[in-house]
């Protein structure tokens, strides 16, 4: 008896520090981040760095400022952004309020199945017919542009936010709708006027983290927004996101230099950036559940 | 004294801001069967899962007061697991696990080290025979107990908790899902139990209470309103809210 | 009836948007499939590259694919499903799951570069494993771990309550409970998470770039320390930085990736399917 007692201690304490390994996961993730990330600092200024205009990283002197990046990334994801949120919101209303039971599972396997294919794939895909497409649509020197990335990019975000903000609608009380249609609205009215307006945090929250999907991604925005690490003007010219700029460059570093360094201190900010992101999210998703 | 198996002193428990019983004083004697009586919410489920410690399962669960078996606090340093063991319980709704029948009825003695196969077969029949169930599913152990009647489900329950051999059996609501029919099965098996076990019953049949319990125990939100023998209960009880209930004006 | 009008009009503009997002991944798998199955024979599956790249098969990255995928899960299995069991049948709702909770949520959101920054960083530089093998896999299995915990939590919540009841009730310990009592009913779901962990790791590129993958090896790798081609990375330089490379080898490679990936995403639907309608309890 004494021994199974003894076996059990040290199964839960395995347990309990399984448990905790997600901590311990984010806090190395963040402290080996910063180790390499912030030896950059010491010899380049903070503010030349996140606000230059100019990322010349092979250049003498070195230039090493991301502002070109940042944007790069901003304007790729804003474009994801406005296709992907009125036309994910869209969908998780049809498949929560309208569809019929086997058209729903119809379609969730469906968009689920778009959240599995690899992002090289579509990155490869994307080479061979939206950025040769948008060329010739839009007359352009080369299709590899903030556009092309937007449309990408605005599809692979769509399963988070489908499935987040169709999780958000059906958590909405049915009081709320049987309230409405009893008042005389239709379905619609009381889909655009009711629903929606309830469902709100977690639409934002779902929006949020299709957001940071976009920001984050690497593969298909390196393979068809192009490469230039300029301050971008339009959506129709090629830009560099920051993921793009640590995935295409750290292959070429010596390290240590500065370069390396300053791929780390990139590292940071987009760490930054998407735990910001995912605590506000989850800041509205619990809105909800209150 | 030594006729005393279950003692609860001051026993006063809440979850969260309720306050479920309230300095609920009670002894359960050596191989009686106690009815515990009273309308939903009066406590007596909570007191039930008390002596069990089955309450712990419960985050909000805060408890002042004793209870002592045998003279022992179970909340005092007993392992809980062993306490168990010794205090059985049969929920309301038939709860078989997933399994065979004879999986089921040796899945306690099986967690408690017993492997010896032929052991384990002796064990099995025991407690059906002791649940009153053998004879109509000796010829089916290997089948799955899902396959059973409610009434069939709720005996192989029975003989589940037999089978690890405790001291007492407690009883929640045990025959509210089931027919007639099976629920005067059940009560056979419980009239036969009361040889080898102490059994306290809770039920929110009046009636039942009357034909199975020696003892009856009246709660009222929270308190222990009477206890005496069933048939001056029943016949000429001493408080009021005791006659009223029994005679259905509430509950 | 303008309303009901104006009804059927919205409910069919939500269906076209509907169609416009899930027809164009049919016709993706359609063009890649008609693209690329002429170069799909035992050849290319089980032949090296030659010619710089340009002819040959792709065995090699078939190989560094499925020792990463088998690596990342030996890891994230365990780790995932104990953890995902403490969750849910130890913490309760106190401060400390909560803040496991943000942490795996914000696991879940770092970028797949950031994983990889930080595996080159703590496995190739700092714990010397070098461009390898097992420090792509365990910066994989780091990646991976959010998903396999949030499958196994609902493949534990999914099991009935009652039988944790029962089982607690008859003396039977806590962690013989969970084992004996909750992880048998749980398995499907795990099932489900571990496949999709697996379908994760095989297609990610970023995470593998600067820990594990090789341009081109002559020969497989023998040891864990060495280092291996991948299917992802693989079609990433043969489309990017190999000029003058026949058309179907890359569609043939795509489609390669695309039919693992997606057929493992496939089965994991199924049984997860199969799973929720087939409860015995």
């Amino acid at each position: 008896m004494r021994i199974k007692a003894i076996k059990e201690f040290f199964i839960e304490k395995l347990i309990f520090f399984c448990g905790i390994t997600s901590i311990i996961f984010v806090i190395l993730i963040f402290s080996f981040l910063l180790k390499e990330g912030l030896s950059f600092f010491k010899e380049y200024h903070l503010k030349d760095f996140l606000f230059g205009r100019h990322w010349y990283p092979i250049s003498e002197p070195p230039k090493f400022g991301i502002l070109p990046l940042v944007l790069g990334s901003l304007l790729v994801t804003l474009g994801a952004a406005l296709i992907s949120v009125p036309l994910g919101v869209a969908c998780a209303f049809y498949i929560a309020e309208v569809a019929s039971l086997r058209t729903r599972d119809f379609l969730k396997a469906g968009v689920e199945m778009l959240a599995a294919i690899p992002s090289v794939v579509l990155g490869f895909v994307g080479m061979v017919t939206l950025v040769p497409f948008i060329k010739g649509v839009f007359n352009l020197p080369t299709g590899l542009t903030a556009l092309s990335g937007s449309i990408m990019l605005g599809f692979m975000a769509m399963p988070t936010i489908v499935s987040i903000a169709e999780d958000a609608i059906t958590a909405v009380p049915k009081v709320y709708k049987e309230g409405a249609l009893a008042l005389g609205a239709t379905h619609w009215q009381a889909m655009h006027r009711v629903i929606l307006i309830a469902a709100l945090p977690g639409i934002i929250a779902a929006s949020m983290l299709g957001v940071g999907r976009v920001i984050g991604e690497t593969m298909a925005v390196m393979m068809i927004s192009g490469n230039a690490a300029v301050m971008p003007h339009t959506f129709m010219q090629p830009v560099r996101t920051m993921t793009a700029t640590i995935a295409a460059e750290m292959g070429e570093t010596v390290q240590p230099s500065g370069h390396y360094f300053a791929l780390f201190a990139i590292g940071i900010v987009l760490f930054i950036i998407t735990f910001l992101i995912n605590f506000t999210a989850d800041f509205f998703l619990h809105r909800i559940k209150r | 004294m030594v006729r005393i198996k279950i003692k609860a002193e001051a026993l006063d428990i809440r979850f969260a801001q309720v306050r479920a019983l309230k300095a609920v004083n009670i002894e359960v004697m050596r191989n009686e069967i106690l009815s515990v009586i009273g309308p939903a919410n009066s406590g007596k489920t909570t007191f039930l899962r008390a002596l069990n410690r089955m309450n712990d399962l419960n985050p909000d669960f805060k408890m002042a007061g004793n209870i002592f078996i045998d003279g022992e606090d179970i909340y005092g340093g007993m392992n809980v697991n062993l306490l168990r063991k010794r205090v059985g319980m049969i929920f309301a709704l038939p709860m078989p696990l997933p399994m065979s029948i004879s999986d089921n009825i040796s899945y306690g003695p099986r967690m408690h080290g017993i492997r010896d196969k032929k052991r384990l077969a002796d064990i099995v029949e025991e407690s059906l025979r002791s649940a009153y169930l053998w004879d109509e599913v000796k010829d089916r152990l290997y089948l799955s107990a899902l396959k059973l009647s409610g009434g069939q489900q709720q005996r192989l329950c029975i003989a589940r908790t037999l089978a690890i051999e405790p001291e007492v059996v407690l009883f929640d609501e045990p025959c509210s899902g089931l027919d007639p029919i099976s629920t005067a099965k059940v009560e056979e098996a419980i009239f036969k139990l009361k040889e080898r076990y102490t059994i306290v019953l809770v039920t929110n049949n009046v009636k039942q209470a009357a034909r199975v319990g020696e003892r009856t125990a009246f709660f009222l939100n929270g308190e222990l309103i009477e206890l005496g023998g069933t048939e001056k209960i029943f016949t000429a009880p001493k408080d009021m809210r005791t006659e009223d209930y029994i005679r259905g004006k509430f509950g | 009836m303008r309303a009901q009008a104006k009804q059927r009009i919205a409910f069919t503009v939500l269906f076209i948007i509907n169609l416009l997002v899930i027809v164009p991944v049919a016709l993706l798998v359609i063009f890649i499939a008609v693209k690329g199955w002429r170069a799909v024979n035992w050849q290319f599956l089980f032949a090296f590259p030659s010619n710089g790249m340009r002819a040959g098969g792709i065995f090699p990255a078939i190989v560094g694919t499925f020792y990463l995928v088998a690596g990342s899960l030996v890891v994230t299995l365990p780790l995932g499903v104990l953890a995902a069991i403490y969750l849910y049948e130890y913490a309760g709702n106190s401060r400390l799951s909560r803040i496991i909770n943000l942490a795996i949520i914000n696991l879940a959101g770092v970028p797949s570069v950031v994983y990889g920054l930080f595996g080159l960083s703590l496995f190739v530089i700092t714990l010397k494993m070098g461009v390898s093998i097992i420090a792509g896999a365990l910066t994989l299995a780091i990646m991976n771990i959010p998903l396999v915990i949030t499958a196994s939590r609902e493949a534990l919540s999914s099991v009935p309550h009652s039988f944790r009841e029962v089982s607690y009730s008859l003396g039977v310990s806590k962690w013989q409970t969970i084992r004996h009592a909750v992880l048998p009913y749980a398995l499907p779901g795990i099932l489900t998470g571990a496949i999709l962990a697996v379908a994760r790791a095989a297609g990610e590129t970023a995470p593998i770039l600067f820990t594990v993958a090789a341009f081109y090896l002559p020969q497989l790798p023998k040891s864990i320390f060495d280092q291996a081609m991948a299917l992802p990375y693989h079609l990433y330089i043969i489309s990017t930085q190999i000029p003058n490379i026949s058309e179907s080898i890359r569609y043939g490679t795509a489609l390669v990736l695309v039919a693992l990936v997606l057929s493992m995403n496939l089965f994991a639907v199924v049984i997860r399917s199969r799973f929720r309608k087939k409860k015995k309890w």
